[in-house]
């Protein structure tokens, strides 16, 4: 237990350290955790060997991270992205396999290794760009998105690769090649001999059988995260216990990972579709909430273990060849990836941020290198500097983004700000989707905006969507739902919760935490509009105030008063009633009450004293307002020339 | 053989009609005759939120249209300015098959603070009444209607005092029947001054 506790809280105590001075400086997470897993790993000695275990499970991050990814995809943008994936993605693998290959080759390699090696070190790191890109919030730029359809493409390529390469096998390397045709990433089942079976469904069945069962657990995946996650997910929103939607989630994510596991697919690739299927639910940006902490953790581990797990005993011994390897690579990968931007025409800074940001090895490069090794495909001599080729690209990775950084700032002086891609992620964002936030969201539909409407009642936001409009279920004032709707992004925010105290809350921390979203709130009474007031919201809409200054006015009319002077009469008493209470917010003073804030109770009494004489029928501030406009001159004749306004009469 | 009856359109323009000593009692007048149609514009657009629809259709049911309201600044209230520039569409009153208004008739029913001895060179407004109304008489050309001269009351200030509104009204029942009946004298009207300088010599007999 101890040992268990002892290692948690070094590797904690390491992320916690290492990734805020990181972020400090400019450097992003992911050079943070790889920093703390060097010290901790080689440099200081704390942790070891078991890093490479722990490596395993924390690649179950990356397997979130896509299901992460898949919810931002709606099937139809994956549809749209095909040309890149295939033509890109598809070339970026097969022209980087075969360059490696052919360098392998020069080097004296058997082809079947040289083009193993290639196949490993094709691939990019998805988790450390995916991870930059979206920190760094570059995810909807042009550059950000042809470096995901490519890392996508990798993904899915992983699949066939690993049907690809125990057809490699050299039998020299062992009298026996046991391959099971499954990820490392997630069942890694160890050592398999000729009595031992990993759990697996396909098993000893035959061809035709196997892609049944594959093509129907795809099938299970998509029909039921279609039809079944929806009153799942319902059941489990009437209970109202937020970790049991986090236990839905995780399940969610492990189960699906499990069945792909068995049935010898990728995880990554199976909860990434899962994630696409998922991407049109209400539950989308509350499944984002809660995995995401965990999801961010995981991926913390897994780059702490890269860094842990540099061996520099080997990196020491042969120093110069493993360096100069590590930046062969990443120079090759860069020189083809420019290739490929000027061919797919990706232009100015997007062609930077695409060709550095993937010109290193990747996780999944791990994985193949070790199922490689297990297939006898590539021999262990050369499998551990293939590792720490690997692990030294990703650790030079946020390097190029400090490059990219760097190179953006200059590019930015001469030339003019390009016509950019409009980021897609939702401009407004209206919490509290009752009578009121309904209405906001449809006038902003109306003019053409893309508005993401989030609301605690389940049965509210799925009649809705029957209606087509579309909205999310989960509690808005949590910061991570926030969060996944994307309130970094969002330009404005309508704060319509029924709950008092939690709209102040959420103007509070928005106001705190992004001050450059405007807010729009909905007071319930003149209580609540100080105190909204008071934590910083400024276009504060009492829900009542303008319906009731509508039936004044009707009420005039009915009296007989002209549609006109009535009109004016209610604009001058909302203007006047709005500046009262605008006087009275800013004296307000939630620490004391206001009987005894003394000028608070001066400004009311003034004001009260006003409303007194307007309703003793004395001539007030009111009557002067209403009544201006369209006044003639005065009667009295003279005879000389009046002034020009004396024409504004009869 | 008998003409069909004109169908007359009075848009009413008055922003501040509880002081209104002329324009209240004409108004009155003007909605209890049979042959017009009248439209309080500010009490049925309190918000100038005019609906186009319903004033173009307005407009097609209708052979003549009449601005009535106070002169302000020499011209209209704002709303029958908002009303001009929304009203009047490319395409329907204008342009390439804007002939909704072709052939109807058009003029302003005014009244104004000054007399009348201060339209002119000697006076202080400097121009003519229908020099300052130009741009009504060139909208009127553009959509192909009719301009005939304004309809006016002078020095409307002191009107009431001086007891000229009964009169005033008087005449304005005669016009608006000579208009229905066919019995105005289309030509003389356009070069008239006013329309009331003398409306005898305007009218053919009366029936």
């Amino acid at each position: 237990m101890e040992g268990i506790l002892f290692q948690a809280a070094i590797y904690l105590a390491a992320a916690v350290l290492a990734v805020p001075l990181a972020n400090r400086f400019g450097f992003g997470s992911v050079l943070g955790y790889l920093v703390a897993g060097v010290v901790i790993g080689p440099f200081l000695g704390i942790v070891g060997a078991e890093t490479q275990d722990l490596q395993h499970y924390a690649e179950f991050g990356v397997v979130m991270m896509l299901f992460l990814i898949g919810l931002e995809l709606e099937p139809k943008t994956l549809w749209a992205m095909r040309v890149r994936l295939v033509g890109l993605g598809g070339l970026q693998i097969a022209l980087t396999a075969l360059a490696v290959m052919a360098v392998g080759l020069v080097l004296g390699l058997e082809w079947s290794v040289a083009l193993a090696v290639g196949l490993v070190l094709s691939l990019s790191s998805t988790a450390i760009v995916m991870q930059t890109l979206s920190e760094k919030g570059w995810t909807g730029t042009e550059g950000g998105r042809s470096a995901f359809s490519v890392l996508l493409s990798q993904d899915i390529a992983v699949i066939p690769m690993l049907a690809l390469i125990p057809l490699l096998a050299l039998p020299e390397f062992a009298p026996y090649a046991g391959v099971e045709l499954v990820d490392g990433a997630m069942t890694r089942v160890e050592a398999h001999t000729d009595e031992h079976h990993g759990m697996s469904l396909v098993e000893g069945l035959p061809g035709w059988a196997v892609t049944l069962v594959v093509l129907s657990s795809v099938v299970v995946i998509v029909l039921g995260g279609h039809y079944l996650t929806r009153p799942v997910f319902r059941y489990i929103a009437y209970a109202k216990l937020q970790e049991i939607f986090t236990a839905a989630a995780l399940l969610l994510i492990v189960g699906i990972a499990l069945l792909m596991s068995l049935v010898g697919l990728s995880p990554a690739l199976g909860t990434f579709l899962a994630g696409v299927v998922l991407a049109n639910s209400e539950y989308r940006h509350e499944l984002e909430a809660n995995l995401e902490p965990f999801k961010g953790l995981l991926l913390g581990l897994f780059f702490i273990t890269v860094g842990a797990g540099i061996d520099f005993e080997l990196l020491a011994n042969e120093a110069g060849m493993i360096l100069g390897l590590a930046l062969g690579l990443m120079l090759l990968k860069f020189l083809l990836l420019y290739g490929l931007a000027i061919a797919f025409r990706i232009t100015g800074e997007a062609r930077w941020l695409f060709t550095l940001s993937l010109s290193q090895a990747g996780e999944f490069g791990f994985v193949l290198l070790s199922f490689s090794t297990q297939s006898n495909v590539i021999p262990d001599t050369l499998a551990a500097p293939l590792n720490l080729i690997i692990a030294l690209s990703m650790l030079g990775t946020p390097a190029l983004f400090i490059f990219f950084e760097w190179l953006c700032r200059r590019i930015e002086a001469p030339e003019a700000h390009e016509p950019d891609d409009i980021d897609d992620t939702g401009t407004v964002i209206i919490a509290g989707l009752g009578r009121f936030g309904q209405i906001v969201n449809r006038m902003l539909l109306s003019q053409g905006h893309k508005t993401v409407v989030l609301d605690y009642h389940h049965e509210l936001i799925s009649d809705l969507r029957k209606l087509g409009i579309e909205g999310y279920f989960g509690d808005p004032s949590r910061p991570e739902l926030l969060l996944a709707a994307g309130i970094r992004d969002a330009k404005v925010l309508v704060v319509a919760l029924d709950d008092r105290e939690k709209a102040v809350q959420m103007v509070r921390y928005v106001m705190r935490e992004f001050p450059d979203v405007k807010i729009v709130a909905r007071a319930y009474d003149r209580l609540h509009t100080y105190q909204l007031y008071a934590a910083g919201a400024r276009d504060i809409v009492r829900e009542t105030f303008d319906s009731s200054v509508r039936a004044g006015r009707y009420a005039l009319m009915a009296l007989g008063h002209h549609p006109l002077d009535a009109e004016r009469a209610a604009r001058v008493y909302t203007r006047q009633d709005r500046t009262r209470l605008k006087d009275l917010a800013q004296l307000w003073d939630p620490a004391i009450s206001p009987s005894e804030n003394e000028a608070y109770m001066q400004r009311t009494r003034e004001i009260n004293a006003e409303l007194n004489a307007s309703m003793k029928g004395m001539r007030t501030a009111f009557h002067d307002q209403t009544e201006r406009g369209w006044t003639p001159p005065p009667k009295g004749g003279k005879a000389k020339p009046e002034p020009p306004t004396s024409e504004a009469a009869e | 053989m008998l003409e069909p009856r004109r169908r007359i359109l009075v848009l009413f323009a008055h922003p501040a009609q509880s002081r209104s000593e002329v324009n209240r009692p004409l108004a009155r007048a003007t909605r209890r005759l049979e042959a017009v149609t009248f439209v309080d514009l500010y009490a049925e657009y309190p918000t100038l939120d005019i609906d186009i629809d319903v004033e173009q259709e307005r407009l097609l049911r209708h052979d003549v249209l009449v601005f009535m309201c106070p002169l302000y600044w020499y011209s209209t209230p704002a709303i029958l300015k908002e009303w001009q520039d929304l009203v009047l569409e490319y395409g329907f009153a204008y342009g390439p098959g804007g002939t909704a208004l072709a052939g109807k008739l058009f003029f302003l029913a005014l009244t104004t603070g000054g007399p009348e001895r201060a339209y002119g060179p000697e006076g202080y407004n400097t121009w003519p009444l229908r020099d300052l109304l130009r741009p009504f008489e060139q909208t009127a050309n553009l959509c192909r209607m009719t301009y005939l001269a304004p309809f006016v009351l002078h020095g409307a200030r002191h009107a009431a005092e001086e007891g000229r509104v009964g009169t005033h009204i008087a005449e304005w029942r005669r016009l608006i029947a000579a208009l229905e009946e066919g019995r105005l004298d289309i030509d003389a009207a356009r070069t008239a001054d006013r329309l009331n300088a003398d409306l005898d010599l305007l009218l053919a007999e009366e029936g």
